[in-house]
C-alpha cells in the first residue's frame, strides 16, 4: 500500500496513528529537551526528599484534592514575589512525583506556606477554615484529626518513589551516598529500612496536632505543609545566579 | 446535485465515492493564507530574538538582552529571560520605582517621623493593609479582629499582651512570640481551680462568691500556684512574659465576655487554668523585609491605639 493522500483518508487506523504522531510532536519538542539541557534544574543547596511523615502528608494532600484549588508554584512576577515570596525553582520540586505546579488558584498558592503559620493554626484551619478566616470558602476536613495515619505501607511507597529517581536508600551503599549528599541527620530519615520508626519519631517530636498519643493524618499533612518552600535559603544566593539557568 | 453546474469553475480533488460523491478543492481564502505566512515570519523573528531551539545540552539564547544590577552593584547584561526580566522589573520597573521612592523614604525615617508625616502615613496605610491581609489576617482577622476568641489576640482593642509600644510591636513581628501558661489541671485540685477562677473574675469587677475569692486570692499569691510570678501581684500582667492583664475586660484565651451567666464565665476561666495556654506567633524576620516589618509595625500600632 502506498502512503498517499487517498490511502490515509480511507484507512481510519492509519489516520489515527498519524494524527497522534503529528500532535505529539508539539508536546515532545517542548518537553524532551528539558531532560538533557544542563540548566533545567538549578544547582542549589538544601533541597532534599521528603521525610516519611512529610511524604505521607503529601499523599493526603493529593488524596484530598488540595491541588485542585492550591497551586505550588510562585511565578517570577513582581506581584507574586510581593505576595508569596521568592519564585519557585525547578530544583525545589525535583523530588515531587507528581509535581504540584499549576495556575488554578481558587485558594492561595502554597509553595511558600511552610513556617508562615503555626501548627495550631493549620490544625484549626483544616478542621474548620472559617474559625480563623471567616471569608474562606475552603471545605472542612475534620476527619484528618480523627483518622489515625496508616503508615504500614510507607516502605513500599518510598520504594515506588525510589524507582522514579528519588534518592531514598535501601542498601548501605545508597545510605552512604545520602550521608555524603545530605548529611547524616537527613540521610537517616531517607532510609527505607527505618521508615516506620522515623515517621513515628518525627510525629511524636513535632506533635503537630497536640495529641501525642497517636499519629493522625493531621500530623502528616501539617508536617508536609510546614516544610513547603523552606528548604532553600535564598539569602545565600544572589538573584542573578538563578537567571543564569534560563 | 441540481446546481452543480454553478460550480463548474471549481476544481475537485478527483476522488469519487458512491459513484458521484465528490469533494471540491477550494483554495484557502487569501486573508487566511497571508495571516498564516505572517505567523511563520513572526516565529522566525521570535527564534532569532528569544531563547528558542534546544541544541545539545544548551539552547539558542537569542539576540534580545536584559540588563540588571547584581549584588555588587555591577551592571549585568544577559540574554533575555523571564528571571532576568523579573530582576529588572523589581529594580527599575515603573511601578517598582514609584514604590521604591516611598520605601526608601520610610526606611530612612524614624518611627516618629513616619507617624507625623501624612504622606508617609498614607503610603504606610495602603501598603501595610495589603501586607497585613497577605500575612497577618489568616490569624488576626482581616481588620485585626480574629474570627473567634481563643487562639489569636485581637489587635483592635487597646490591650497588649506583649506591649503596644512601637519597639515592642516591632520585636513581636520580627522574632515572633511564644505565649505559654502551664496547665494546672494535674497540679491543683478542682476546688483550688474553682477558687482561683472566682478570684480572677473578681479582679475585673465580677460579683463572685467572697469566700472562694479570698481562698483564690491567697492561692494566686502562693508558691503553690505561683500565678503572681507572671500575672504580678496586682494581676495586671507583664509584657515581658506576655501574661494577660486580668483586671481589664479583655479576654483573649477564653471567651468570657461571650458567656451568658457568671457560672459559665467561671467555667471558662477554669478551663484555661486547667489546660494552660500554648500559643505561638511565627517570626517574620527573613520572610518580610525590614521595610515591610516597619510598615506593619506602624499599621498594627495604629489598629488598636498603640502606646
Amino acid at each position: 500500500m502506498k502512503l498517499n493522500h487517498e490511502s490515509i483518508e480511507i484507512n481510519a487506523g492509519l489516520m489515527i496513528v498519524l494524527i497522534m504522531l503529528a500532535i505529539s510532536i508539539g508536546g515532545l519538542v517542548e518537553v524532551v529537551p528539558l531532560y538533557y539541557i544542563e540548566d533545567t534544574v538549578e544547582k542549589v543547596d538544601g533541597v532534599r526528599p521528603y521525610t516519611p511523615l512529610e511524604q505521607r502528608g503529601r499523599d493526603i494532600f493529593i488524596r484530598e484534592g488540595c491541588y485542585t484549588c492550591h497551586s505550588q508554584m510562585v511565578r517570577p512576577f513582581r506581584d507574586e514575589d510581593m505576595r508569596y515570596g521568592h519564585y519557585s525553582l525547578a530544583a525545589e520540586s525535583q523530588y515531587d512525583h507528581p509535581f504540584q505546579w499549576g495556575s488554578k488558584r481558587t485558594g492561595p498558592d502554597l509553595a511558600r506556606v511552610g513556617g508562615k503559620y503555626s501548627n495550631a493554626w493549620h490544625v484549626k484551619h483544616l478542621v474548620n477554615p472559617r474559625s480563623v478566616v471567616p471569608e474562606s470558602i475552603m471545605p472542612n476536613y475534620p476527619w484528618l484529626l480523627k483518622t489515625e495515619l496508616d503508615y504500614s505501607d510507607i516502605a513500599a511507597r518510598m520504594r515506588a518513589l525510589k524507582a522514579v529517581g528519588v534518592p531514598y536508600s535501601e542498601t548501605d551503599e545508597e545510605y552512604q551516598a545520602n550521608v555524603e549528599k545530605f548529611g547524616k541527620e537527613i540521610a537517616e530519615m531517607l532510609d527505607i529500612n527505618n521508615a516506620e520508626k522515623n515517621l513515628v519519631k518525627q510525629a511524636e517530636a513535632g506533635n503537630y496536632d497536640k495529641d501525642p498519643s497517636r499519629v493522625t493524618e493531621m500530623d502528616a499533612l501539617v508536617a508536609y505543609l510546614q516544610v513547603l518552600g523552606t528548604m532553600v535559603d535564598f539569602s545565600k544566593y544572589d538573584e542573578g545566579y538563578f537567571a543564569e539557568f534560563r | 446535485m441540481a446546481d452543480q453546474s454553478q460550480h463548474k469553475a471549481v476544481q475537485t480533488t478527483g476522488h469519487a465515492w458512491d459513484g458521484d460523491l465528490q469533494e471540491f478543492n477550494n483554495p484557502l481564502p487569501r486573508w487566511w493564507l497571508w495571516t498564516f505566512y505572517a505567523t511563520v515570519v513572526f516565529a522566525i523573528v521570535y527564534w532569532i530574538l528569544y531563547p528558542a531551539w534546544p541544541v545539545g545540552k544548551t539552547f539558542t539564547k537569542g539576540l534580545a538582552t536584559t540588563t540588571f544590577v547584581d549584588a555588587d552593584g555591577k551592571e549585568v547584561t544577559t540574554h533575555w529571560n523571564t528571571r532576568a526580566e523579573f530582576i529588572r522589573d523589581m529594580q527599575s520597573g515603573e511601578e517598582a520605582l514609584k514604590q521604591k521612592a516611598y520605601l526608601e523614604k520610610v526606611a530612612g525615617a524614624s518611627y516618629e517621623e513616619i507617624l507625623n508625616d501624612p504622606d508617609m502615613m498614607a503610603f504606610t496605610q495602603s501598603l501595610a493593609k495589603v501586607l497585613f491581609a497577605d500575612n497577618c489576617a489568616a490569624c488576626h482577622g482581616l481588620g485585626g479582629t480574629p474570627a473567634e476568641v481563643g487562639n489569636f489576640p485581637n489587635l483592635r482593642d487597646d490591650a497588649w499582651l506583649w506591649g503596644g509600644s512601637i519597639e515592642r510591636i516591632e520585636q513581636t513581628i520580627r522574632k515572633g512570640r511564644l505565649g505559654y501558661m502551664p496547665s494546672f489541671g494535674k497540679v491543683l485540685s478542682d476546688e483550688d481551680i474553682e477558687a482561683l477562677a472566682n478570684y480572677v473574675l473578681s479582679l475585673s469587677g465580677h460579683d463572685v462568691d467572697k469566700g472562694l475569692m479570698a481562698r483564690g486570692d491567697s492561692l494566686f499569691h502562693s508558691e503553690q500556684a505561683g500565678c503572681y510570678y507572671c500575672h504580678t501581684n496586682s494581676g495586671k500582667g507583664l509584657y515581658s512574659q506576655g501574661s494577660a492583664n486580668l483586671t481589664d475586660q479583655v479576654w483573649t484565651v477564653a471567651d468570657v465576655n461571650g458567656a451568658p451567666t457568671l457560672a459559665e464565665k467561671i467555667e471558662r476561666v477554669k478551663s484555661v487554668i486547667r489546660n494552660g495556654v500554648q500559643r505561638r506567633m511565627p517570626a517574620w524576620e527573613g520572610r518580610l523585609s525590614d521595610e515591610e516589618i516597619k510598615l506593619l509595625t506602624v499599621y498594627v500600632h495604629g489598629l488598636g491605639g498603640g502606646q
